[in-house]
């Protein structure tokens, strides 16, 4: 039993007999550890023990070819199924019979008309289908915002989140190339071009082929092969946190205002004073380019946000 | 036209199933990368160059990427150093 302390019972005040009683039946009375994978009858160590052999081999053999059998026949079945469904599809390129469906060619005649696209599928992506557009914006942003959320390291100024910075740094240089001459003067040619594609494809999505998803994934492998070549240092210098927040919120509250009036308006836009779209004019076609530099803003942010992190833990 | 179509659409097929099959997980980002070029070749065959960019830009580059990092970062991927380590210790 433990020595009465005379100066904790004299500070304190209560009973130090009540107290050193109260500790000592703690311990005495704690359960008995034992070890959890013992067994405590030899029978029933002998039945584990069967069962145990047995799992391990014959009842693995069973079970590996019950799984075995198992996934031939559902990916057999699902194939047939899926073939079967193509086979009931009508011919491709047929003229097919799809009397009640005039939709399409209702979008190909009347999109321009309705849009002020050129390029009908931009039309189609940003305008009749423009919250599903939005809906998919949001998708990526909340991806990102996840990412960010796993896998972001603290900031701090204390020693471990340093260390973990500093571990991070150390296992990022063992695998990435740095200094490494040929992709360096290979990025140097190719980025500027990647880049420069990725703004044509996002300014003329109403015009040409293109449109924000493609422009912005196209900018985003451009930023993500600099950063492949030349590293953090050098685009930290224009790409942060601070930028990334700034500018994939701005593109959704954009977009988010400039296609939420249509709920109060009921699908009829407000004039925006540029027309329809005409070829080789950047500036018509509505709000439709604004839209899509929107998104591909949001597109290639994210992707080089998603690559970023995992390579880094930060932006 | 047409035998550059089905030589393309039988590559995608070998190449699919040889992602399931193939061993080295390198190796199935490779093929996989490889299926997805090859589709955005058969989408400009199939007159829609709005899909092709984009298969082009996410199948072939982006998802590329990013499996790599993922693999990085699970220690799935060795350098050559590591390569030569293990297989001079076997």
């Amino acid at each position: 039993m433990a020595r009465i302390d005379w100066r904790r019972w004299i500070e304190e005040g209560g009973d130090a007999l009540d107290r050193d009683m109260r500790t000592f039946q703690a311990i005495t009375e704690a359960p008995e550890e034992r070890d959890p994978f013992e067994l405590p009858h030899p029978r029933e160590r002998l039945t584990y023990a069967r069962f145990h052999r047995w799992s391990h081999s014959k009842g693995e053999r069973i079970l590996k070819v019950i799984y075995f059998s198992l996934s031939v026949l559902i990916c057999l079945g699902l194939s047939a199924l899926l073939i079967s469904t193509a086979l009931d599809l009508p011919q491709f390129g047929a003229d097919a019979e799809l009397i009640d469906n005039d939709i399409s060619t209702f979008y190909v005649e009347e999109g321009l008309r309705h849009t002020g696209a050129m390029n009908i599928i931009t039309g189609i992506i940003l305008d009749f289908r423009g919250f599903d557009t939005l809906g998919e914006s949001h998708v990526l942003f909340v991806a990102a915002c996840t990412v960010l959320m796993l896998l972001r390291l603290p900031g701090g100024d204390d020693p471990e989140s340093q260390l973990a910075r500093r571990r991070a740094e150390a296992f990022d240089r063992h695998f990435e190339p740095r200094g490494d001459v040929i992709l360096a003067n290979c990025v140097r040619v190719l980025a500027p071009l990647l880049i420069v594609f990725g703004a044509y494809i996002l300014l003329n999505g109403h015009l040409s082929p293109g449109g924000g998803f493609s422009g912005g994934t196209v900018l985003g492998a451009g930023l993500i092969l600099y950063l492949c070549a030349f590293g953090f240092a050098r685009t930290g210098r224009f790409f942060n946190f601070k930028v990334f927040r700034a500018v994939t919120s701005g593109a959704l509250a954009f977009y988010a205002l400039s296609k939420g009036y249509v709920f109060i308006t009921g699908a009829n836009g407000i004039e925006n004073g540029l027309g329809p779209g005409v070829y080789g004019r950047i500036l018509s076609g509505g709000l439709l380019m604004p839209l899509s530099v929107a998104v591909g803003l949001v597109v290639g942010c994210t992707m080089y946000a998603l690559y970023a992190l995992f390579r880094k833990g930060d932006l | 036209m047409e035998a550059l179509s089905t030589l393309l659409l039988l590559f995608i097929l070998v190449s699919a199933v040889a992602v399931s099959l193939v061993k080295d997980l390198l190796s199935a980002i490779i093929l996989f990368m490889a299926q997805s070029t090859a589709m955005a070749v058969v989408w400009i065959l199939l007159r829609s160059p709005d899909l092709a960019i984009t298969e082009a830009a996410v199948g072939s580059g982006i998802t590329t990427l990013l499996i790599f990092v993922t693999l990085k970062k699970l220690h799935a991927i060795h350098t050559q150093k590591e390569v030569e380590n293990r297989d001079g210790k076997d």
